[in-house]
C-alpha cells in the first residue's frame, strides 16, 4: 500500500537509472541458423538495445520467437550471424564478464548436494575451499535454503530446485545474471514467490538482470523496462518503461496502474485472450 | 519413506517366493531322481550333489582350483574394465578415434572370441595369461559399449552449463561426463563380470590343470557327474558373489539414481 503512494517519485527515479554508465550494448544483432532443409531460418533479426548498469530487463516474446536465443548471445554461448555487442564503456573489449545464468530447468547435478552445486563455479574458477563453501552457505540463505545443504536436488520441490541453480548463479558475483524463463515450469503459487526473491535479489545484489520470460504479468512486474519481441523472425517491437518503483509488492498485481501496463504489453504482443 | 518400506516389504516377499519355488524345484528333482531310478552318470539327485559339495569343501580340494579361477577372473574383468574405460572414452569423446579405431573394433566383435582363445594359448603359453586375456576379451566390449553410451548420453544442458562457466574440457569431463557416465558403467561391469567368468573358464577348457573350469573337464572325462555339478555350485556361487559385491559398490557410487539397465553389447 505505501509503495502506491509513491507516485512522485517515478519522475526522479528513472532519469537516474538512465544515467548509469551502459552494462551491454547490443547493436543489429541476428542470428541466422541452418534449417534441416539446407535453407536458413532467421531466428533473431537485428535487434538493437543498450542495457545500463542494475538495470533489470525483460525480454518479453511468445514461445519460439527466439527470446532465447538472443539471451545465448547475450551469454556467449551462440554466436551472433551478424552485430556486436559489447560490454560496459570499451567497445571492443575482448573478454566475456562474468555472469551468472539460470535456464528453464535447474540443470542440477544428482550427485553433488546441494551445497556442492552451489559451490559448481567457484570451484571451476579455482576459488579456495573455505570461501566457496562460506559463499555457498550465505547464498543458500539469501534464497531461503538454510538447511538444505546437504540434501540431494532429488530430494528438493521443482521451486527449491530452482532456488539452488539461483544460488548458484549467484556464486562469482556476477554484475550480470542472465535468466531463460526460469520459472515457466512452476505452479503459479510458486511462481510468485519466486519473483518475489528475484526481485529482492536483483535490488540487493545491484547487478544487471536480462529476464527472458513469455509471462505478460512476470515482465511488467519484474522488469524496469521491457523489450517487446515480435514473432520469428524476432526483433525488438518496443521498449516499455515500468514507471512503478522497485521493490515492488506482489499487491500491485491486481492494481490499476498495473494493469495498464499489462494491457498496453498485450496490445504490443497483439495477443488476444489470456497469457499467463 | 512408506513407500521404500512397502517395496521393501515387497522385495523381502519375493525373496521368500523364490527361495520357496527354488525347495520345490529341488524336492522334485530329488523325487523323480529316486522314483525313477536315474543312473548316478545320468542326473545326479540333489542330494547327492550337496554332499559332493560339502566333500569338495571339507577335503580342501577346490579351494586351489576355487582360487586359481578367482585370480583369473578376476585379472581379465580388470584389464576388460581399464581398456574398457579407456577406449570408450576416447571413442566417445575424441572424433578421430570414433571414426578410425571404432570400426575395427566393432568389426572384431563378429569374430566368436571362444573360437579365438586357442590362439591365446600358442601367444601366450599354457600359464595363467591366455586365462586372462580370455577373460579380458570376452569382458571387454559390454564395458566398452557402456562407457561410450554413458558419455554420449550426456545431458547436452549440463554441458552448457559448464560453457557457460568457461570450463575447459578436462574440468568438464571431470564435473559432468565422467560422473554422469557412472550408472551405464556399473551396469556395463555387471554384464562384464559375469562374461569374465565365462571367459576364464573357456580357456580353461582349452588347457589347463589348475582352475574350476579345468576340473570340470577332468570329472568329465572319468564321468563323475555329480562332480561336475559340485563344481558348478561352486561356479555359480562365485559369479553371484562377484555380481553382488559389484552392485553393493554400485550403490555407494552411484547412490543418486538406480544404476542403469545395461546397453546391450
Amino acid at each position: 500500500m505505501g509503495n502506491a503512494m509513491r507516485v512522485e517519485n517515478e519522475s526522479k527515479v528513472t532519469p537516474l537509472r538512465m544515467l548509469a554508465p551502459v552494462a551491454l550494448e547490443l547493436k543489429e544483432l541476428s542470428k541466422r541458423y541452418l534449417s534441416s532443409d539446407g535453407g536458413t531460418v532467421q531466428a533473431v533479426a537485428s535487434v538493437s538495445a543498450t542495457i545500463r548498469k542494475g538495470e533489470f530487463i525483460a525480454i518479453l516474446g511468445p514461445s519460439g520467437c527466439g527470446k532465447s536465443t538472443l539471451l545465448m548471445m547475450i551469454a556467449g554461448l551462440v554466436k551472433p550471424s551478424a552485430g556486436t555487442l559489447s560490454f560496459g564503456h570499451a567497445s571492443t573489449q575482448p573478454s566475456h564478464p562474468d555472469f551468472g545464468i539460470v535456464f528453464q530447468d535447474p540443470v542440477l547435478f544428482p550427485w553433488r548436494t546441494v551445497q556442492a552445486n552451489v559451490e559448481l563455479p567457484g570451484e571451476v574458477s579455482g576459488m579456495p575451499r573455505q570461501e566457496r563453501a562460506r559463499k555457498a552457505r550465505e547464498l543458500l540463505q539469501l534464497v531461503g535454503l538454510a538447511g538444505f545443504e546437504q540434501q540431494l536436488p532429488s530430494e528438493l520441490s521443482g521451486g527449491m530446485q530452482q532456488r539452488v541453480a539461483i544460488a548458484r548463479a549467484l556464486m562469482l558475483d556476477p554484475q550480470l545474471i542472465l535468466m531463460d524463463e526460469p520459472f515457466g515450469a512452476l505452479d503459479a503459487m510458486t511462481r510468485e514467490q519466486m519473483n518475489l526473491e528475484v526481485q529482492r535479489i536483483s535490488i540487493e545484489s545491484g547487478a544487471t538482470v536480462v529476464f527472458v520470460t513469455h509471462s505478460i504479468a512476470e515482465a511488467a512486474f519484474l522488469a524496469d523496462r521491457v523489450l517487446v519481441m515480435s514473432g520469428r523472425p524476432s526483433t525488438v517491437r518496443k521498449s516499455v518503461e515500468v514507471e512503478i518503483e522497485r521493490p515492488r509488492p506482489i499487491e500491485l498485481m491486481t492494481s490499476d496502474r498495473f494493469g495498464v501496463y499489462v494491457l498496453q504489453l498485450r496490445q504490443l504482443l497483439n495477443v488476444t485472450g489470456d497469457a499467463s | 519413506m512408506k513407500a521404500s518400506q512397502k517395496t521393501e516389504s515387497g522385495a523381502s516377499r519375493d525373496t521368500l517366493l523364490v527361495l520357496a519355488v527354488s525347495l520345490a524345484g529341488l524336492l522334485t528333482w530329488e523325487l523323480v531322481v529316486r522314483w525313477m531310478q536315474v543312473p548316478q552318470f545320468i542326473l545326479p539327485a540333489p542330494l547327492t550333489i550337496a554332499q559332493r559339495v560339502a566333500q569338495d569343501f571339507l577335503s580342501g580340494l577346490i579351494f586351489p582350483h576355487f582360487l586359481q579361477t578367482l585370480v583369473e577372473v578376476l585379472g581379465g574383468f580388470l584389464l576388460a574394465a581399464v581398456i574398457g574405460i579407456g577406449l570408450g572414452t576416447l571413442v566417445a569423446l575424441v572424433r578421430i578415434v570414433e571414426r578410425l579405431v571404432y570400426p575395427f573394433v566393432l568389426a572384431l566383435q563378429t569374430v566368436p572370441k571362444v573360437a579365438v582363445a586357442p590362439l591365446f594359448i600358442i601367444w601366450f603359453g599354457f600359464g595363467i595369461e591366455p586365462k586372462i586375456v580370455t577373460s579380458a576379451v570376452i569382458a571387454f566390449f559390454p564395458i566398452l559399449v557402456n562407457v561410450i553410451a554413458g558419455l554420449k548420453a550426456t545431458d547436452p544442458r549440463r554441458l552448457l552449463l559448464m560453457r557457460a562457466l568457461k570450463a575447459n574440457r578436462w574440468t568438464t569431463f571431470c564435473k559432468v561426463q565422467l560422473p554422469g557416465m557412472l550408472p551405464y558403467l556399473f551396469a556395463g561391469l555387471e554384464v562384464g563380470i559375469i562374461f569374465a567368468v565365462i571367459g576364464a573358464i573357456v580357456g580353461e577348457f582349452i588347457g589347463a590343470s589348475l582352475g574350476l573350469g579345468s576340473l570340470v573337464i577332468q570329472r568329465q572325462a572319468s564321468v563323475d557327474v555329480a562332480g561336475v555339478f559340485s563344481v558348478l555350485f561352486y561356479l555359480s556361487f562365485m559369479g553371484v558373489a562377484l555380481n553382488l559385491t559389484l552392485r553393493w559398490v554400485a550403490r555407494r557410487w552411484v547412490f543418486w539414481e538406480r544404476p542403469s539397465d545395461a546397453v546391450s553389447a
